[in-house]
């Protein structure tokens, strides 16, 4: 490996780092103001053009409070859970492929941090790394509330995570790779050859299941206010607090994008041959690939602003006796399927 | 007598329950259209409906005197008992006997229920729309009757809150 292709990868890095991070303090904001507009409210809109400067006010927020480790917390474990929880989050964007190649200085570059051939699989194995981190801050915390969302945390991820698995092998069965390039490919062309159209179970089974991944409402159990008062963080304060909700917002961020790369083509457009238009077609590619992702971050918010939370025991049954056994129904379809037609 | 309650048997649409979940999507998505409700407060001041029950006043006749008689049937009205009147006679020499030396209230132990209003037999004292009185102390929350006479002044338009003066309106 040159030195210019090292550049290049580091270019890349920190473009996406600063990307997800600038998404997540976007997200921040208009999470706080779309869930205002759905309630008749206006929402903060005091700091900056349209409040646009909330989150840093409230980073900064963050950053002046007092950091409070309580007595009797595991402190070495306590001190790394935000981290297990946040890094693993950041990392699972690398493999992401968010544009079609470009070509500067006669090198073919292409948009994605690493083009790993079991993307897939690197993603399921990290999201499950974040676990980790969920129910040791839990754990470590020393307190009964922190303590039962961890459990809960554990319990529903497990359970959730098979689901997803289960979605994603169909896709995995039509693309026959698990290279997220391969599906992107696969996907090309006409609108009806993207996924949801082919696999419109395995979408739906999948965005329910990624929704209880990433926490998010009707399945935050995890951090319940009215049962748990804050759930695992709980016990945290200031930044290590804001790390958890970076944290949430950065794996809202990969599952929407994982979400538009596996069902929705990624970063195609239908009926452009992107690769063949130079220039144009790689800020094609990037837009369509951040307005699709954008509407599925605008969907987590929306929905969570509709939805009431699912009472644990109905959590469990939604995950073991509908969505398992609708996922594996689909995936003898698309065997079925697969198996007469080749 | 026992009464029977039949219970809701959902139907099969109704088991699929994504018709529901996107009936439900659609819902807030109107909501987020929808006009917002929030009045920014210092900048933009809601307009109290008519009648509403605010800060007193104490009304001036048409020569610009104070129409109160400090007869003390508002004070006595007072369920609050928050209505401090020192009757004098006037220094006017037109028919007009008495006059308040001084007039004050408590606005801190007044309930705005306006019955001093109704008691009055001269029309004299009022309650106005304004609600946005607070201030530091308890002293400055006892108003005069230079206070209450000023207060006629701001509020005899009745545009009070829609006047550029008392605040300005953001559209
Ligand atoms: S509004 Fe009621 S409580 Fe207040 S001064 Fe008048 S009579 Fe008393
Ligand atoms: S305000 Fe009316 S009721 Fe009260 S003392 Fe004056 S005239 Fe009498």
């Amino acid at each position: 490996m040159d030195f210019l292709a090292l550049l290049i990868i580091c270019v890349k890095v920190l473009l996406v780092f600063a990307a997800t991070m600038l998404t997540v303090l976007l997200m921040i904001y208009a999470e706080r103001r779309i869930s205002a507009f759905i309630q008749g409210r206006l929402g903060p809109n005091r700091v900056g053009p349209h409040g646009l400067l909330q989150p840093i006010a409230d980073g900064i927020k963050f950053l002046m409070k007092e950091d409070i480790i309580p007595a009797g917390v595991d402190k070495p474990i306590y001190l790394l859970a935000p981290a297990m929880l946040l890094i693993p989050a950041l990392m699972t964007f690398a493999v992401i492929p968010f544009g079609s190649d470009i070509t500067l200085f006669g090198r073919n570059i292409p948009l994605q941090v690493a083009d790993v051939n079991v993307g897939i699989l690197y993603i399921l194995a990290l999201t499950s790394i974040g676990v980790y981190g969920l129910v040791l801050a839990g754990w470590a915390s020393n307190s009964k509330y922190p303590l039962i969302g961890g459990l809960r945390s554990s319990a529903q991820l497990i359970s959730y995570e098979l689901t997803m698995g289960l979605a994603i092998v169909s896709i995995v069965l039509l693309s026959g790779s698990l290279r997220l390039n391969d599906i992107i490919s696969q996907q090309q062309g006409h609108f009806l050859s993207w996924n949801v159209f082919k696999q419109p179970l395995a979408f739906l089974i999948f965005l329910i299941a990624v929704y209880a991944e990433t926490n998010r409402l009707p399945f935050d159990l995890t951090e319940a206010e009215q049962e748990l008062v804050g759930g695992y963080h709980t016990e945290y304060s200031s930044m290590k607090f804001a790390m958890f909700y970076m944290a949430e917002y950065a794996n809202m961020i990969t599952a929407a994008a994982l979400t538009v790369t596996l069902f929705f083509g990624g970063w195609d457009l239908p009926f452009l041959n992107e690769t063949s238009m130079g220039m144009l077609g790689v800020v094609l590619s990037v837009a369509a690939f951040i307005l699709k992702t954008a509407f599925f971050l605008f969907l987590f918010i929306w929905v969570r602003w509709t939805f009431p939370r699912f009472r644990y025991d109905q959590l469990m049954n939604l995950g073991w006796k509908v969505m398992l056994p609708l996922a594996l129904f689909n995936i003898f379809i698309t065997a079925g399927y697969l198996a007469l037609t080749i | 007598m026992a009464t029977i309650i039949k219970s809701y048997e959902p139907t099969f649409w109704d088991k699929l329950y994504i018709p529901a979940l996107v009936q439900g999507l659609l819902v807030t998505f109107k909501h987020l259209l929808r006009k917002k409700v929030t009045i920014q407060y210092p900048e933009e001041k809601l307009i109290p409906p008519e009648g509403y029950r605010g800060l007193h006043r104490l009304n001036k006749d048409a020569n610009g005197r104070i129409k109160c008689v400090a007869c003390d049937m508002c004070s006595a009205a007072c369920p609050a008992d928050c209505i401090d009147i020192i009757p004098g006679s006037s220094p006017w020499d037109d028919g007009k006997e008495r006059y308040p030396v001084s007039f004050e209230i408590d606005l801190l132990k007044c309930i705005f229920c306006g019955f001093c209003e109704m008691a009055c037999p001269e029309e004299a004292i009022e309650l106005t729309e304004i609600y946005d009185f607070s201030d530091y102390t308890r002293e400055k929350l006892i108003i005069d009757k230079d206070g209450l006479l000023d207060v006629y002044d701001k509020t005899k338009d009745k545009n009070y809150y829609s006047n550029s003066q008392n605040l300005t309106i953001k559209e």
